[in-house]
């Protein structure tokens, strides 16, 4: 049994194991499949000020060993988040990490002095959801939409750490990293979902209701682990990995790679169960190679020379 | 739950339309008519497979579903063995009143037949397929409803008209406290108007593409009148015909 705590940028996690931000509600969904407590920490669904009735269905299209969705940040609000789903949330010790998204600016600096007056554990600035015309991808994909958010927001976040969440629709992930650290920043994750598309060849129209869509599950592994390999290499910061992660031991290629925490996403789609297997899997491994810190993982890899 | 079910039989039942019973479980203590249940098809495609529960009595669960793509077609060479198995999941029928209308199309017949079994109160059917070697499920209607009508689109079986021409003659002749509705949207939409009409409360079990089937991902989402997006696998399947917005 390995030592599985993980202190990232400052948080007590006791195990790397996350859920990311839309894939598992607000943790209630899956409660009765599972002790929440078991997961190191949960990413909210993505939050916006008011609340949003997202995008028009089909939302979703399964892909070859993946899934496009374009569900367009459908979210009851921070307001009603803080009122209802948060004191059920807090009843466990998992770490709650609330997903922002804003239109302005000025709508993520609103939502982070309520989230932090609320009490979270971690804010996740979402600067890449690509399914929003206005929402946040705006911000991901510019250096200056990058500064001008982790700025503002980190001047009203008082003591609770901010991470940017990146886009991997950009040419240059690690300039991106590096302007969010110059910035403020206390951490990253990474990555987004890939900005997809399928058209049906029959109607010869786009199979999502809103054209384009997000790519997730495990077709994205290795364009995930090949990010944060990147930012962990440039980037003096601790990440948060994710994209296509379904198992232990994606978690534990991610952490080699350089994350520090590991989020898993379409996998629970699949498997309710799947993070605390994930976690199962991952002490196994940990056990098998004699390491006894997870922590020992992060950035392990050595390139081929 | 989550449960690993076994397969006791399995067979085509009309072409590309399968019946598979499984070992229910604590499965079958939860169940209600017109739930689901999210099933694993194998490791060759990543997101489970939403079907909608056909009957539920003695211990087993039987699923009538349509091969429409790889999943279901996995779903459907599965002979015995355990699958995995994700359920009872959504908000299903209310089957109260004395007098019950069911009106199904094609492979929404099915969950209709849970339905008539739970029943407190009579029920006729009315149950439309496209075609005669479409048609699935009548003799078991004929065992639980009061009466059951079948119409084909071709006329092949039946009566040569849509699911939704006796059920206007019902209506008109007959009292009864509801419809329950489940098939192709344009019939839905055809029978919500019909209910409206007449004034028996509707309920209608609308199918959606579904990832999670838990609430979670908010892939499924049916969009009401008041412009709210509710999902099928949470709030709904069965949702009340008028809180649908049909011309969306």
């Amino acid at each position: 049994m390995a030592d599985l705590r993980v202190n990232f940028a400052g948080v007590e996690f006791e195990n790397p194991i996350v859920t990311a931000s839309g894939t598992y509600g607000f943790g209630r969904e899956y409660g009765e499949y599972l002790d929440l407590n078991d997961i190191g920490g949960i990413c909210v669904k993505g939050l916006t000020l008011a609340p949003r009735q997202g995008n028009k269905n089909p939302r979703i299209v399964e892909t070859a060993a993946g899934m496009l969705n374009s569900v367009g940040l459908q979210n009851p609000g921070v307001d009603a988040f803080i009122e209802t789903e948060l004191p059920w949330l807090r009843q466990f010790r998992t770490k709650v990490i609330a997903n922002v998204c804003g239109n302005t600016v000025e709508d993520y600096v609103q939502m982070t002095e309520k989230l932090v007056a609320a009490g979270v554990d971690i804010l996740e600035i979402n600067i890449s959801c690509p399914n929003v015309k206005e929402g946040g991808l705006a911000f991901g994909v510019s250096c200056d939409g990058a500064e001008s958010v982790t700025k503002a927001v980190k001047r009203v976040s008082g003591s609770i750490p901010v991470m940017v969440k990146l886009s991997p629709n950009v040419t240059d992930i690690v300039s991106i990293a590096k302007t969010a650290r110059d910035a403020g920043a206390d951490a990253l994750s990474l990555i987004n979902t890939l900005l997809g598309m399928r058209i049906n060849y029959e109607t010869m129209r786009p199979m999502l209701a809103n054209n384009m869509g997000g790519l997730s599950g495990p077709a994205v592994l290795p364009v995930a682990i090949r990010m944060v390999y990147q930012v962990a290499a440039n980037v003096d910061l601790p990440i948060l990995g994710m994209g296509g992660v379904s198992t232990g031991m994606d978690v534990a290629e991610m952490m080699i790679a350089g994350a520090d925490l590991v989020a898993l996403g379409t996998a629970c789609f699949v498997d309710p169960l799947a993070p605390v297997t994930a976690k199962y899997e991952l002490d196994t491994y940990l056990d098998r190679k004699k390491i006894s810190r997870v922590t020992d993982l992060t950035g392990r890899v050595e390139l081929n020379k | 739950m989550q449960r690993f079910c076994e397969i006791i039989t399995s067979r085509e039942l009309a072409p590309d339309i399968f019946a598979i019973t499984i070992e229910a479980g604590a499965l079958g203590e939860l169940a209600k008519p017109g739930q689901f249940l999210h099933i694993k098809c194998g490791d060759g495609v990543l997101l489970r497979r939403p079907i909608s529960i056909c009957d539920c009595r003695d211990g087993y669960l039987k699923l009538v579903f349509r091969v429409v793509g790889p999943g279901t077609q996995w779903l459907a060479e599965q002979k015995r063995g355990a699958l995995d198995v994700l359920g009872p999941l959504g908000t299903g029928f209310s089957v109260e009143g004395r007098h019950i209308l069911l009106v199904g199309g094609g492979i929404g017949v099915p969950p209709l037949l849970y339905a008539a079994r739970a029943a407190t109160g009579l029920t006729t059917a009315i149950l439309g397929f496209s075609t005669a070697d479409q048609v699935i499920l009548t003799e078991q209607f004929r065992d639980v409803c009061k009466g059951v009508i079948l119409t084909t689109d071709d006329g092949t079986a039946g009566e040569h008209c849509f699911a939704t021409s006796p059920l206007e003659q019902k209506l008109q002749s007959g009292n009864y406290d509801a419809i329950l509705a489940c098939g192709p949207n344009p019939m839905l939409k055809a029978v919500a108007e019909l209910a409206d009409r007449y004034n028996v409360p509707c309920q209608v079990s609308m199918e959606e593409r579904m990832a999670c089937g838990v609430g979670a991902c908010l892939g499924c989402t049916v969009t009401m009148t008041d412009g709210r997006n509710l999902r099928a696998c949470h709030e709904g399947p069965v949702f009340n015909a008028k809180e649908v917005q049909w011309n969306g």
